[in-house]
């Protein structure tokens, strides 16, 4: 395990424990004021936990969500600044990903978009050579396009260097395909931690006559009745039959969240 | 080559996804035995998704005897599917289409066709 977070309370945090194996891909999700921008501050050394143990092998980078920059600074001070304040510097990574977005390198950071900032904050973080990068709302201040691209190329990062990749993020509906894990906080409590995949396999929305219970045996994670038709959302074995009169079906990663954290409310 | 697009809002996780996009290039003859997957680092560029879904996509066909991995030199496809010669699989198409125009003249959207092919596939009280 690249990250162990053992019982960490802090703030909003109510002991927390989960860990990241290396090289995964993590999304933490959570409504405002859940406590993702407190934990990942704790993560990265920036503030320390009032109770529990947090151990993170190997260095770590941590993007925060405002991008703090000098404004001063152009991009290329920016990244000279970072070839001396890090003991291991990879130029050449942190020039190419400001190469790749067409970050130019000679104008203030003060005069750069929200995006172009964003990308001088991504090329720092990269230079230094993280085994673990964390990113806060890496994706807020991007386009939909951009948002692929980054994504993509911070998932190629990922494959080329073996990093452990944690971000918060509050655009569930794109998480498919892109993080292997899901960190689920409501409130300073962890909801929900586990494999995407297997997060999907293991839910359900099952759809049938009014009923106090449903069909399966399983944790019912939401449930709404109405006069004639009750529906749940269960987390039950993968393996679970459901019969008529009922119907079930496989919910997306977005209803997961909704149905996790609206049960949590 | 195949493509991999992955649905993002979809419940079925994208490793199962990119494997059923595999099996379908094989099925329609745009894979045959002996061409190359793209390597994980391709589809991680091009599609946008997680090294290790691309990896656990590759083991799990692997696992069903659709591709083979050769050491240092990529994943290749080894077998075909579907055991049906062309010419019987292209009347069976044909029927099936001429199928199709009927359920639509009487009023079956694609969802409700998608629905009754899975009913009689089941085996279910709809079903032959």
């Amino acid at each position: 395990m690249t990250v162990r977070v053992e019982n960490v309370s802090k703030w909003a945090l109510h002991h927390c424990s989960f860990e990241l194996p290396a090289g995964s891909v993590t999304a933490l999700v959570g409504a405002n004021g859940a406590g993702k921008t407190t934990l990942l501050n704790i993560l990265a050394g920036h503030l320390p936990a009032d109770f529990g143990h947090v151990a993170v092998a190997g260095r770590v980078a941590f993007v925060p969500q405002d991008k703090p920059m000098y404004k001063g600074f152009t991009p290329l001070d920016v990244l000279k600044f970072g070839g001396h304040m890090n003991k291991v510097w990879d130029e050449y990574r942190a020039h190419s990903w400001l190469h790749r977005y067409r970050v130019p390198l000679k104008l203030r950071c003060g005069d750069l978009s929200g995006g172009q900032r964003a990308h001088v904050a991504f090329a720092l973080a990269l230079g230094s050579r993280p085994d673990v990068l964390l990113l806060d709302e890496p994706l807020a201040e991007l386009d939909p396009l951009a948002r692929r691209k980054v994504v993509r190329d911070l998932l190629a990062e990922v494959a080329d260097t073996g990093m452990t990749l944690l971000y918060s993020t509050h655009v569930v509906a794109e998480l498919g395909g892109v993080a292997d894990r899901l960190l689920l906080l409501s409130d300073g409590k962890l909801l929900v931690d586990g494999d995407t995949d297997e997060l999907l396999g293991e839910h359900l929305e099952i759809v049938g006559p009014a009923a106090d219970e449903p069909p399966v045996a399983g944790e019912v994670v939401l449930a709404r009745h109405q006069q004639r038709q009750s529906s749940f959302v269960v987390r039950c074995p993968e393996s679970a039959v459901v019969e008529e009169p009922w119907t079930a079906r496989p919910v997306t990663l977005e209803e997961l969240v909704v149905a996790h954290l609206e049960a949590a409310a | 080559m195949v493509e991999f697009r992955v649905d993002r809002a979809s419940g079925l996780p994208a490793y199962l996804q990119l494997g059923r996009q595999v099996r379908e290039a094989v099925r329609l003859g745009r894979l045959r035995p002996g061409d190359r997957l793209p390597t994980v680092r391709d589809v991680v560029a091009t599609s946008g998704v997680n090294a290790n879904t691309v990896l656990k996509a590759y083991r799990e066909l692997e696992l069903a005897g659709l591709v083979e991995a050769r050491q240092g030199s990529g994943t290749y496809v080894k077998a075909t599917l579907g055991t049906a010669a062309p010419e019987v699989l292209e009347e069976l198409r044909g029927k099936f289409a001429k199928w199709v125009i009927e359920a639509r003249a009487a009023g079956l959207e694609a969802e409700d066709i998608d629905a009754l092919v899975r009913a009689v596939l089941s085996g279910g009280p709809d079903g032959a």
